[in-house]
């Protein structure tokens, strides 16, 4: 199918998206920004890393504007480590260890999950956190852990889990708590003097929860722009746009382009939740970036008695744990993940490393810059030669 | 997983949890809604269309923008995936 085709079937209202492109261009022009020296547009969101590639934005913006992908998937983050660690706790005796199922690919150094159930453990696929706490019911005999993770999106759902956990005084049902904060990395990567990025693309859904203040300090002390998006393409190029055109005037603020569903100050049931439930880690691992401080949460000494890693003695500081994740030979989940090659650069993309037998997590997820880019960029890339 | 999908309640299931039936892409299934109580009733949450993470209602939203962010999903191949996941869990639960 023709760019021209795809546009007219896939945008909403292409005549509009038509004039935001036009706009994108002179901006692009008027900030003086060519392919030798673009402009670089990090989109945190993984959901709108899969947009970009889907609807072929990449491709439709001039050359003089570039996006980097940032490290908004949190499977493509979690570091091997916590794979290790949930498949050692999913391997006790009586425990059945229930994960969405984003997580099941993810390799560990010695497995993954799915390998650990087809090993035999008791792992078991939920949609939802409310449904590992009804397994827990339903099994008053075995131990229920749920896998938790996500960002600020996913978050308050597990605080709200525990909390009616706790109200019901369930005793067999714990979390392996593994969420992670946006803000901590982003500012770990406007402080990596390697880093180039002139504005923000901010994630619809996170911010939704956590509304826009926490990411003012980007504008403030680091003097970039950060505008918060939707998901329809229409809505990414407007926001784009809108970080083109505060670059341009030389100012830096937290704007909200999906105010529809975003309020400036977020979901205050769910912040309230999450309070009360956990506190920031002193630091945490992720995947390709290393150890970032008061990135992750854990749970509140006060919940000890739903928190995996104190029932099973299993997490941060129980065990030996490698300083430096080694990563597999040949890989760059690191430089990608950092904006510093492009995912078919590495030389195990496509080869060695596929959504079906993925080396790196970034292939895992379709949110994944290296997924996103072999299911849509590749066949593009075959195109233009 | 992160993006969540629109769903329309259709029904309270438990006042005291919470709790209410949603429906999505024409699969019911149980949501809690306190992220979207204010002081109202959770009874006038009846007919209101909401985003739903992961098993929680976590936004409010109009009709238009619940047919949008569908659309978006289904292109996405997201939406498929959304409501397997709800599928697989119920039947993983009865087994
Ligand atoms: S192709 Fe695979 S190994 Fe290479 S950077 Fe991407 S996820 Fe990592």
């Amino acid at each position: 199918m023709s760019v021209q085709m795809k546009f007219a079937e896939e945008f909403r209202d292409p005549v509009a998206a038509r004039g935001v492109l036009a706009a994108i261009a002179r901006v692009v022009d008027q900030i003086g920004a060519t392919k030798e020296k673009p402009v670089h547009v990090m989109e945190i969101c993984g959901g709108h890393t899969h947009a970009i590639f889907r609807y072929g934005l990449d491709k439709l913006t001039p050359p003089g504007l570039e996006f980097i992908h940032g490290p908004g998937c949190p499977v493509c983050v979690l570091p091997m480590s916590r794979i290790d660690e949930v498949i050692e706790i999913a391997e006790r005796p009586g425990v059945i260890m229930t994960t969405f199922g984003d997580a099941m690919r993810v390799p560990g150094h010695r497995k993954s999950l799915m390998q650990a159930k087809a090993d035999g453990a008791d792992i078991r696929m939920v949609y939802s956190p409310l449904d590992a706490l009804e397994l827990a019911r339903r099994h008053p005999d075995r131990e229920v852990v749920f896998f938790g993770l996500g960002f600020e999106t996913t978050t308050p759902s597990t605080a709200l889990t525990l909390l009616q956990a706790a109200a019901d005084g369930q005793t067999n049902f714990s979390i392996f708590c593994n969420h992670i904060t946006v803000p901590p990395p982003i500012k770990a990567l406007l402080d990596d003097p390697h880093m180039v990025l002139d504005g923000f693309v901010g994630p619809g859904h996170v911010s939704m929860v956590i509304g826009l203040r926490p990411y003012d300090f980007i504008a403030r002390d680091y003097h970039k722009p950060v505008v918060v998006a939707g998901f329809e393409p229409l809505d990414l190029l407007q926001s784009v746009l809108m970080v083109l055109e505060q670059i341009r005037d030389g100012r830096a603020a937290v704007e909200n382009q999906y105010s529809r569903v975003v309020p400036d100050e977020g979901n205050p049931v769910s912040i309230a939740a999450c309070a009360e439930v956990y506190e920031p880690r002193p630091t945490f691992e992720w995947r390709g970036l290393g150890e970032i401080d008061a990135s992750g949460l854990r749970i509140r000494p006060k919940y000890a008695a739903f928190d995996a890693e104190v029932k099973f003695g299993v997490g941060y500081g129980m065990g030996a744990r490698s300083a430096a994740e080694p990563e597999a030979e040949g890989c760059r989940c690191g430089d990608v993940m950092t904006g510093r090659i492009k995912p078919h650069a590495c030389p195990q993309f496509g080869k060695g490393c596929t959504p079906e037998m993925p080396l790196g997590a970034l292939m895992v997820s379709s949110e994944g810059a290296c997924s996103a880019y072999y299911q849509y960029g590749g066949l593009r890339l075959e195109e233009t030669v | 997983m992160c993006l969540g999908i629109p769903g329309q309640i259709v029904e309270i299931a438990d006042t005291e949890r919470k709790l209410a039936i949603v429906e999505v892409m024409g699969v019911r299934r149980q949501v809690n809604v306190a992220c979207i109580l204010k002081d109202e009733p959770i009874e006038s949450l009846i007919g209101a269309w909401s985003l739903i993470h992961v098993g929680f209602a976590m936004s409010r939203i109009n009709e238009e923008e619940a047919a949008l962010t569908l659309d978006i999903l289904r292109q996405l191949g997201e939406a498929q995936e959304e409501v397997e996941a709800m599928r697989a869990s119920e039947r993983m639960l009865a087994s």
